[in-house]
């Protein structure tokens, strides 16, 4: 035992001492405390008391919570090879150790991988408990790069093992781990052994197992030349499409354009549009709504020469009848891509056969369809403009607006500043203006306070003439109505439009009403006077600030309301009026 | 010739030789039974949301009896009462259902649910402690910060053996109605809980979401007819799971079909005998208990008079009928008022499923072979058992002359229920669970 920096009288060990006490406190924080300066205490204990005697303690007090134990994986990435090795027989968040092996491994040399590593890897993979067996699959591709021939046989070999594994639970592990492994083996070892492991594991009795190689094969595709694709991964593939478990065929859905890119243009052409063709008509509504999803990301990655043809041949069938799909989930997915199409197939297609269909999701009973589809106008906008659209668009959007659920009113009210931009002043003018008036006086709080957000964006559009027009003067009318909560939403929608308006229309237009509404019958009304005018402040000029705000101020500060009394004199001291 | 038939007979029902191994009284009424997988572990969950393990004592003990007693090996409570404020109902602690998860390392894992929420416990062995504190001295002293001149690191000492339960996961709020069952899938991975009227899947690690597998809730509740009873996934294929309803159907469902399963694979009813037809027939149908038998061959159906084996390839009627307790059918009136008709017995298949067994009123419990289909009725009770006794095969009277040693139908004790009971998967061990009593049998060796 070797004694440290640190003569009597000098506190220096304290708080390591503290660190290593707290080590097994019963408070959890304590403990996890210490266990993220494991570092620390490490340091101070030096390489040998640390391997002999701290990792010892650590291993047996695994009956800890998570939280502990995945700390605990964590700081294994500071400590060497032997260290790490103690915890592995009992350590229940085996992922998370291996993931600091992992960053470690790299700095270890060949021989070192081959002396502490690979013997780990190996005890791992034939442990007693499936958990160790789990793990072994995590390490295999770190230190497989940098050992011997022999021992890179041995890996392989336990790798095939575990892939038949009794427990699904390290058959999923293996079949997880599959492309990553895939990717440090050499080429021949590739087609020669993986290749009939994925093939098992892709037909695993075990839904769970087969699901897993459905995302092997993308990386196993991207590594083999293009020749050998279609004896070795292409039988494979074309299983999981037709897998009697939907599970799988939505995985193949999920991963559709990967595979795509992965498997080139030829077998593209040959196999995976009729597969894409199923998919978009699976009898599981999940899958066609993963397919969905992909049917603009699919069609883009089309070789160019026959994009088109494929488009209007094959995908396009399939995307009408999307279209009437009985399950909103599908239509819904269809909407937030179909847009994209129109960039694909240029004016002349979009308007004969994209119009009626994105008209069609615009009537949809289901407002999340509609919202889809007015959320992705932009893309339309590009290749046909929009006009062809707004006679449509205004029912759809009014019906939006004034839906039964609030959601879905906040979701069309988020949209309107980008609608704005796209259709135009005097559109919006005449057609969507009176819309975000009502909302002001909306029911519900989250949506008047959108609606005011929604109006600030739109001065910032439009600018401040036309807010002095159109706008402005409604929103001060409201200053009279008899709700209060309505007064309110005035002082809010002064508040956030002052700045966009400028100096000359709040002082002018605005501040009058707010001083005003200092005489408000409802404390509410008051204080929020006291708020309006601290933050409209600094667009006033000083002179109307100690003429008029002030005395105004002065006033609320002596009010009979507590919360006007403070809130006057928070504002008061906020512009530095006192 | 003879005696060798004789011994065959003998142990190809060994189970009809049965002496009582341990009884253990509970605080509460006992309510779920199950043993794990290897047999080492019996759960019961009672009444008072308390779960209490027993372990098996290891072959090797000085204690000559021995071949396996068992032995209380944790104690802790599962669920507490709670309140649902939104509908002012109270929602009790009882537990419904446990079910272990296969051993994955050197701790067990259980689910154990009450009506609505289900928690996943990690039971493990404590039999080391720490010693050795650098703040303070042997006495407890904290010691003066300057006067640390060297760093100590705790050594781990042994100590007595403690086993601690602690939640690993909490599964809440996913459930309208009153959860029935539980059933852990072939995948390790996932789970099924089913409450009256929805089945919903799991996976272990996620709390916060499950899928709804199963929906029967009509549009409007006046048109119910049926609920969900019982419900359990297959033992070795993933996909399948079946559930039984209160009109006495059981449905299979594939989860690779669909993502919702209402639509069912296969429909399994016997077809009603009009000649029986009652007032009580639709009530006495409700199945109570739906289990897989071990190969996945078979699944077997409680009823209220009866257990069913069904053949998973024949859905027209079940394979075997056993009466339970038929000499109930002229009593049903009496039973329905009070409200013992509506008793939810469970059902267990042996570790070979060759043999079935099941409980009924007056702590008396049946067994019955498959093979030869001879029955018999034991009964769990501490007046009529000694320790190491065989117990005596019993008999219900239905008729006028009652024989010496037998019971007439109107002198049973209908508050004496056997409701769950549980069969080692491996030996010939059983679970009794009479109201607060626990009796463990076992079948007697030569």
């Amino acid at each position: 035992m070797s004694k440290m920096a640190g003569a009597d009288g000098d506190d220096s060990l304290y708080p390591i001492a503290v660190l290593i006490d707290e080590l097994r406190n019963e408070d959890v924080q304590l403990r996890l405390n210490s266990i993220k300066k494991l570092s620390t205490i490490a340091l101070a204990l030096g390489v040998e008391r640390t391997r002999t005697e701290l990792l010892p303690f650590l291993t047996d007090t695994i009956y800890d919570e998570d939280e502990v134990l995945l700390a605990l994986a964590e700081q294994l990435g500071s400590f060497t090879v032997q260290c790490v090795f103690f915890f592995f027989v009992n350590l229940e968040y085996l992922d998370k150790a291996v993931e600091s092996l992992r960053k470690i491994s790299h700095e270890h040399s060949p021989e070192d991988l081959e002396a502490h590593f690979e013997p780990l890897v190996k005890r791992l993979a034939s442990g007693d408990w499936f958990t160790s067996r789990t793990s072994a699959c995590g390490l295999f591709s770190v230190c497989y790069p940098r050992v011997s021939k022999s021992t890179k046989s041995e890996i392989r070999q336990h790798f095939r093992t575990l892939c038949s594994d009794d427990t699904p639970m390290v058959r999923r592990a293996a079949a997880s781990k599959l492309g990553e492994f895939a990717k440090v083996l050499e080429l021949e070892y590739v087609k020669s052994d993986l290749i009939p492991l994925f093939a098992a594991l892709a037909s695993d009795e075990q839904d769970s197992v087969r699901l897993l190689a459905v995302e092997a094969c993308v990386s196993i595709a991207q590594l083999l030349p293009q020749e050998d694709l279609e004896k070795l991964v292409m039988p494979t593939l074309r299983q999981a499409t037709e897998d009697k478990s939907w599970r799988v065929r939505y995985m193949v859905a999920d991963k559709f354009s990967e595979l795509q890119k992965a498997v080139g243009p030829e077998i593209t052409e040959n196999d995976l549009v009729p597969s894409f063709q199923n998919l978009l008509k699976d009898c599981e509504a999940e899958v066609r709504a993963a397919a969905a999803n992909k049917v603009k990301e699919f069609c883009e990655n089309l070789p160019a020469d026959s994009r088109e043809t494929i488009i209007m041949n094959s995908i396009l069938p399939c995307v009408k009848e999307l279209v009437s799909d009985t399950n909103q989930h599908v239509k819904s997915a269809l909407a937030s891509v179909i847009m994209g199409l129109s960039t694909i197939l240029g004016k002349d297609n979009t308007i004969e056969h994209l119009l009626p269909l994105f008209l069609a999701q615009l009537k949809d009973e289901c407002p999340e369809v509609r919202l889809n589809i007015i959320s992705n106008l932009d893309c339309v906008n590009e290749v046909i403009g929009i006009r062809q659209l707004s006679q449509s668009l205004l029912p759809a959007i009014v019906e939006l607006a004034e839906d039964a659920k609030w959601r879905v009113r906040l979701a069309i009210i988020e949209y309107m500043p980008l609608l704005a931009g796209q259709l135009g002043m005097e559109f919006f003018d005449e057609k969507l203006n009176s819309l975000c008036m009502a909302w002001l006086v909306d029911h519900v709080y989250a949506i008047r306070e959108a609606a005011t957000c929604n109006l600030m964006k739109l001065v910032e559009r439009f600018g401040a003439s036309w807010a002095q027009s159109t706008i402005v003067p409604k929103v001060l009318g409201m200053a009279s109505d008899p709700n209060y909560l309505h007064r309110m939403t005035t002082l809010f929608c002064i508040s956030a439009l002052s700045e966009a308006c400028g100096q000359e229309i709040t002082t002018k237009q605005m501040l009058p009403i707010v001083l005003k509404m200092s005489e408000d019958q409802v404390a509410n009304v008051r204080f929020n006077v006291a708020k309006s005018l601290q933050k409209i402040g600094p667009v006033l000029e000083n002179s109307a600030l100690q003429a008029e705000v002030r005395p105004v101020l002065e006033k609320l500060a002596t009010d009979q309301d507590m919360d006007v009394k403070y809130f006057a004199q928070e504002a008061m001291t906020g512009m530095y009026l006192f | 010739m003879l005696i060798l038939n004789i011994k065959l007979f003998c142990s190809y029902m060994p189970q009809f030789n049965i002496w009582i191994l341990f009884s253990f009284h509970l605080a509460d009424i006992i309510s779920t039974v199950e043993f794990n997988y290897s047999g080492d572990l019996l759960a019961t969950g009672d009444k008072g949301g308390r779960v209490v393990i027993f372990q098996r004592e290891q072959e090797g003990n000085n204690r000559s009896h021995s071949r396996g007693e068992y032995n209380v090996y944790s104690t802790f409570q599962s669920h507490e009462p709670e309140f649902d404020y939104l509908k002012s109902l109270e929602i009790e602690e009882k537990i419904n259902k446990i079910r272990w998860l296969p051993q994955q390392n050197a701790a067990h894992f259980l689910l154990s649910t009450n009506d609505k929420t289900i928690k996943l416990w990690k039971i493990s062995e404590r039999d080391k402690r720490a010693e050795g504190y650098n703040l303070k001295d042997e006495n407890g002293r904290l010691r003066d910060p300057f006067r640390i001149t060297s760093l100590r690191v705790p050594v781990l000492k042994p100590m007595d053996l403690m086993v601690e339960a602690s939640p690993r996961r909490i599964f809440a709020n996913a459930h309208t109605y009153h959860i029935n069952s539980i059933s852990v899938n072939s995948d390790h991975e996932t789970y099924l809980s089913a409450d009256d009227l929805r089945i919903n899947l799991w996976h272990l690690e996620i709390t916060d979401r499950s899928f709804n597998i199963v929906d029967i809730k009509p549009a409007n509740m006046e048109e119910l007819t049926e609920v969900i009873t019982a419900a359990e996934c297959h033992p070795n294929q993933c996909n399948v799971f079946v559930y039984s309803s209160s009109k006495g159907t059981i449905r299979l469902c594939d989860m690779r079909a669909s993502a919702l399963c209402d639509r069912h694979s296969k429909f399994f009813e016997e077809p009603e005998d009009p000649s029986s037809r009652s007032f009580f027939s639709e009530i006495i149908s409700s199945i109570s208990d739906v289990k897989f038998s071990h190969s996945g061959r078979y699944m077997m159906t409680r009823d209220y008079l009866s257990v069913k084996v069904w053949d998973l390839n024949m859905e027209s009627r079940p394979v075997e009928t056993y009466q339970v307790h038929e000499y109930l059918r002229s009593k049903l009136c009496s039973l329905y008022e009070n409200d013992c008709i509506f008793d939810k017995f469970e059902c267990c298949w042996n570790g070979s499923d060759n043999a079935i067994m099941t409980g009924s009123y007056n702590n008396f419990f049946r067994m019955f072979d498959r093979n030869t289909r001879r029955d018999i009725t034991l009964e769990a009770s501490r007046e009529s058992s000694k320790p190491r006794a065989i117990l005596k095969p019993r008999k219900v009277c239905t008729g006028g002359k009652r024989k010496k040693d037998e019971i007439s139908v109107d002198s049973l004790d209908f508050n004496k229920k056997i409701l769950h009971t549980a069969w080692h998967p491996k030996e010939n061990i059983i679970a009794v669970a009479a109201t607060n009593n626990l009796y463990i049998f076992q079948d007697k060796i030569n």
